[in-house]
């Protein structure tokens, strides 16, 4: 086969600041082999060029080990969010349509601001609640089955790709969203993080653990596999327990 | 004084995020000192998130000890490394493991509950604790939690999206302050600070490709190294033996895979010959049949020697020998047999982060096949100076921890040591060093004169604006993959001097081009066109520090290599190279210092036999 003449094209969702208007801009290069997502913003970054040779400015984008495991790179990729370093050019349809995350705020071009995510482990006291650092011994015994479920919540790389799915998340409103739950249940589940359990509850209970419904959009795109079906469904039976303790406890 | 004591942390990998987690706890009680963490990506997507393979630590269970650990790291460092750091940072390494087992890091388990180990290079002894094929990326979550509690109670401000530019120094020269630059408002600002610690990581973009993150860029090493700081040891770059191409970057494989048992083969041709320790010539396997030459090259240490020696030994099978897989520039790494004999359970629990990298990006399932590799650009072993107690720098008030530093790994790193040295440098000394400068300084950094944090500030400004208006017909991007190529094919691997001397030459001039570059966008919101700019402008000083010290140092030594110099030469080069920035004549100008030997006598390396790890104590 002639690989001389084969090209890439694709098409980048382009928008220069925040309040701004959004506009489309397409793109060819020459095809390589094994070219990912990434390979060609780097392509459009070193020769700024559309497709009817007009001068552009690069496209900003965030992406950091381009191996999927920092969660930098989250992008919608013909209409999939996903991670642009392991989007492999050869097995998506053309042209190849890149899009910022719609559920964020936009900085500038596939660049969006995700500090929320951030925020909401500070809601749910995302850490084990250690005395210090001095050199007191070693942690609690585990099985290797319990550490397994908590090494599945705990590779969440806080990429956004659950809450950009979820019908029911959005950065301004109530719903906390499916990550923090997930890391509310692994701090839940430790034998000393639990000793925060009824407050992270209650913190999923303030902030709409309930208006969940169900769709599991959330774990279909996960691209690390984490179980966040069952963390909901263990947040809502912890929930249930809590109200009934609190309950009990007022009456 | 009411004022209260302000520390900068300039990068929230392992090192940085250690350092802030020890300096809040100090401060939790009178609330008196505040860390500003400061981070190009959020801290929590730092490049410590892609190691794999582990930490090590001794434990008692194997018949390991803390002084094996600290051998074994020196004599694998081909004794370039000070010996009283080292043999600090392993005795505190089982400490660090417990900690991170209380902070909740899913390590692996035994059956009975306990931290699980595996072998990795260089050491006989199982001493790596991981959780999967993740670790780094465990461990730097674990602390990232940490340090979010602390900023829950406002003892840690962080600063995410922004790239530290510069130190300020007062008029003796002591720091008192730091210049950054906001990523997405680009607004350049003073942050006056009582310390500073820079914990930025590894320098890979020199490189153009390797197995390093975007933002391993070096620029604030090397901006520190503009106003004075020493650097050390530039030419002793890692060379990991295995990783897979990529036009954006080569991604490691680590020597967990090999540690868990993975062998490393190439099909075998009993016509070529190789020469073994005793001079006898014997064949390069059978033909027909796989080669595992380093089991055979090596029958103590096997598949796990040493970094350097793995990966000139892959070196020399494709290059000189010709076996490369399909006479491509390929070796087989192959876990296969494990996946057959254990389950793949089993060994998806061990290593599925991994596994799932090589099979995404190279669509085969290394379970059923072995896996192509070659050797890529890993690990700087050198970095900025520091004191060996203090990791204080020669600039007073800027100290340096983790990747970015030069101490504990000498001429060659070993697999699972730098997690190590990373969190130790950060928790146990630059965190609490920083602290006790901060606050025994005689003036502190909050009445530092306006105009000298300005007049750093506007050399900044200037800088960026003068960056920004270059209109020339260069192509930064290119340059950048010009440098990246020229630096591979020369200073890495094999190194002779006639090459590095015309790489050296070949760097001034693509430094002389880059102000031709032109700046495709000249806006003023979130350009990353400008960063990358500065970032390259930089990575020509770090280039000449590398080559000119290989091109120096006339012998062979850990990951520096000369075929012309093939031996170890302790009476001459027995140094630690520390390079200084010349103005005048915009180069590095050389000059080197004693090793502390006083524990372990220097003695050869040869990992064919086992007694390599018997040791002779000194005293
Ligand atoms: C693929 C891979 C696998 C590895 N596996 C292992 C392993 O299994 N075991 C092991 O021991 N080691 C391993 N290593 C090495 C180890 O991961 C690194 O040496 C270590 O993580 C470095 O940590 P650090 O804290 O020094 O810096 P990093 O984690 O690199 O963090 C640097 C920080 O500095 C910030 N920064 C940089 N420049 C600036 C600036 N100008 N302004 C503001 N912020 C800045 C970045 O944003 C980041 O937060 C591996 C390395 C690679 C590449
Ligand atoms: S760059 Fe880290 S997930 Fe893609």
């Amino acid at each position: 086969m002639n690989t001389e003449n084969k090209t890439v094209k694709f098409k980048i969702k382009r928008q220069i600041t925040p309040d701004s208007e959004p506009f489309w801009e397409e793109y060819e290069v020459p095809w390589k082999p094994s070219l990912n997502v990434i390979t060609l913003l780097m392509a459009q970054n070193t020769d700024p060029i559309t497709n009817n040779g007009s001068k552009t400015t690069p496209a900003s984008y965030d992406a950091n080990c381009l191996e999927e495991v920092c969660g930098s790179c989250t992008m919608i990729i013909n209409g999939k969010v996903r991670q642009a370093c392991t989007a492999l050019v050869d097995k998506l349809e053309q042209p190849i349509s890149i899009e910022p995350m719609t559920k964020f705020p936009i900085v500038r071009d596939l660049m969006v601001d995700r500090q929320r995510m951030f925020e909401s482990l500070k809601w749910v006291k995302g850490w084990v609640p250690i005395d210090n650092s001095s050199p007191v011994g070693k942690g609690p015994n585990i099985s290797s089955e319990e550490q397994q479920k908590a090494y599945n919540f705990s590779s969440c790389m806080t990429c956004g790709c659950c809450l950009e799915s979820c019908p029911q998340w959005s950065s301004d409103e109530a719903f906390i969203g499916p990550q923090a739950i997930a890391q509310a249940i692994l701090f839940n589940t430790h034998p000393t993080g639990k000793s925060l359990e009824s407050e992270r509850v209650q913190a999923l209970i303030n902030n709409g653990l309930n208006i969940c419904g169900n769709a599991q959009n959330c774990a279909a795109v996960c691209p690390k596999e984490v179980d966040l079906i069952g963390a909901i469904s263990e947040a809502n039976w912890q929930a249930t327990k809590h109200i009934a303790k609190s309950f009990l406890g007022k009456h | 004084m009411n004022k209260k004591t302000k520390i900068a942390i300039i990068g929230g990998g392992l090192a940085g995020l250690g350092a802030a987690m020890r300096i809040a706890e100090m401060s939790a009680e009178k609330k008196d000192i505040i860390v500003q963490l400061f981070s190009i990506v959020p801290v929590k997507r730092s490049h410590s998130v892609c190691a794999q393979g582990g930490i090590n630590a001794a434990n008692k269970y194997t018949g390991d000890s803390t002084y094996q650990h600290f051998d074994d790291t020196v004599y694998g460092g081909d004794f370039l490394a000070n010996q009283k750091p080292v043999q600090k940072m392993c005795d505190s390494a089982p400490d660090i493991i417990d900690l991170f087992d209380r902070m909740g890091v899913p390590f692996n388990r035994t059956s009975e509950g306990n931290i699980d180990r595996r072998r990795f290079g260089g050491t006989l002894h199982p001493r790596t604790a991981y959780s999967g094929a993740t670790t780094g990326q465990q461990l730097l979550y674990a602390l990232d939690e940490q340090v979010r509690r602390y900023e829950a109670e406002g003892l840690v401000e962080k600063y995410e999206g922004w790239e530290y530019l510069s130190t300020i120094l007062d008029e003796n020269g002591i720091c008192c302050g730091i210049v950054a630059q906001d990523l997405i408002s680009m607004e350049v600002k003073a942050f006056p600070c009582d310390a500073v610690i820079l914990a930025t990581g590894g320098p890979g973009q020199v490189y153009g490709r390797s197995t390093n993150s975007v933002s391993n860029n070096g620029l604030a090493v090397i901006s520190l190294y503009h106003q004075g700081a020493k650097y050390a040891n530039g030419e002793f770059i890692q060379v990991h033996p295995t990783a897979i191409g990529g036009d954006d970057k080569l991604r490691l494989m680590s020597e967990s895979a090999r540690g868990e048992g993975g062998r490393v083969w190439v099909p075998g041709d009993a016509s070529k010959t190789w020469i073994d320790q005793e001079g006898k010539e014997r064949p390069c396997g059978e033909t027909g049949k796989p080669w595992y030459f380093l089991e055979e090259k090596y029958p103590a240490y096997g598949n796990l020697v040493p970094r350097d020696i793995a990966t000139r030994e892959i070196f020399q099978v494709v290059y000189e020998l010709k076996m490369g897989v399909d006479g491509r520039p390929f070796v087989y790494l192959d876990v296969s047999h494990i996946a057959k004999e254990k389950g793949i359970e089993y060994i998806d629990r061990k290593l599925k982060g991994i596994l799932e990298i090589y099979e995404k990006f190279k669509g085969v399932d290394p379970r059923q096949v072995p896996m192509e590799i070659f050797p890529a650009v890993h690990y700087s072993m050198g970095g900025l100076w520091v004191d060996d107690e203090t990791h204080m720098t020669n600039i007073e008030g800027v100290f340096a921890a983790g990747e970015c530093d030069y101490q504990y790994h000498g001429a060659n790193r070993l697999g699972a040591n730098s997690l190590l040295s990373c969190v130790y440098t950060g928790l146990e000394v630059a965190g609490p060093e920083a602290v006790k400068f901060a606050k025994n300084r005689l003036k502190p950094a909050s009445e530092t004169a306006l105009e000298v944090l300005e007049k750093e500030v506007n050399k900044q400004k200037d800088f960026l604006d003068k960056l920004l208006n270059l209109s020339g017909p260069e192509n930064p991007r290119k340059l950048h993959l010009e440098l990246g190529n020229l630096m591979t094919e020369n200073v890495t691997i094999v190194r002779e001097n006639k090459s590095l001397q015309e790489t050296y030459n070949k760097i001034c001039e693509l430094e002389k081009r880059f102000w031709n570059i032109t700046i495709p966008d000249k806006g003023n919101w979130a350009n990353q066109s400008v960063r990358y700019a500065h970032q390259l402008y930089y990575l020509f000083s770090l280039a000449k520090i590398i080559t000119l010290g290989a091109l120096q140092r006339n012998e062979s030594r850990g990951a520096h290599y000369k075929p012309q110099f093939p031996e170890r030469d302790d009476d001459n080069f027995l140094k630690t190279t520390i390079a200084i920035y010349n103005e005048a004549s915009n180069a590095p100008i050389l000059s080197y210092q004693a090793v502390d030997t006083s524990l372990i006598e220097p003695r050869k390396r040869d990992y064919s036999k086992k007694s390599a790890a018997a040791t002779k104590v000194k005293n």
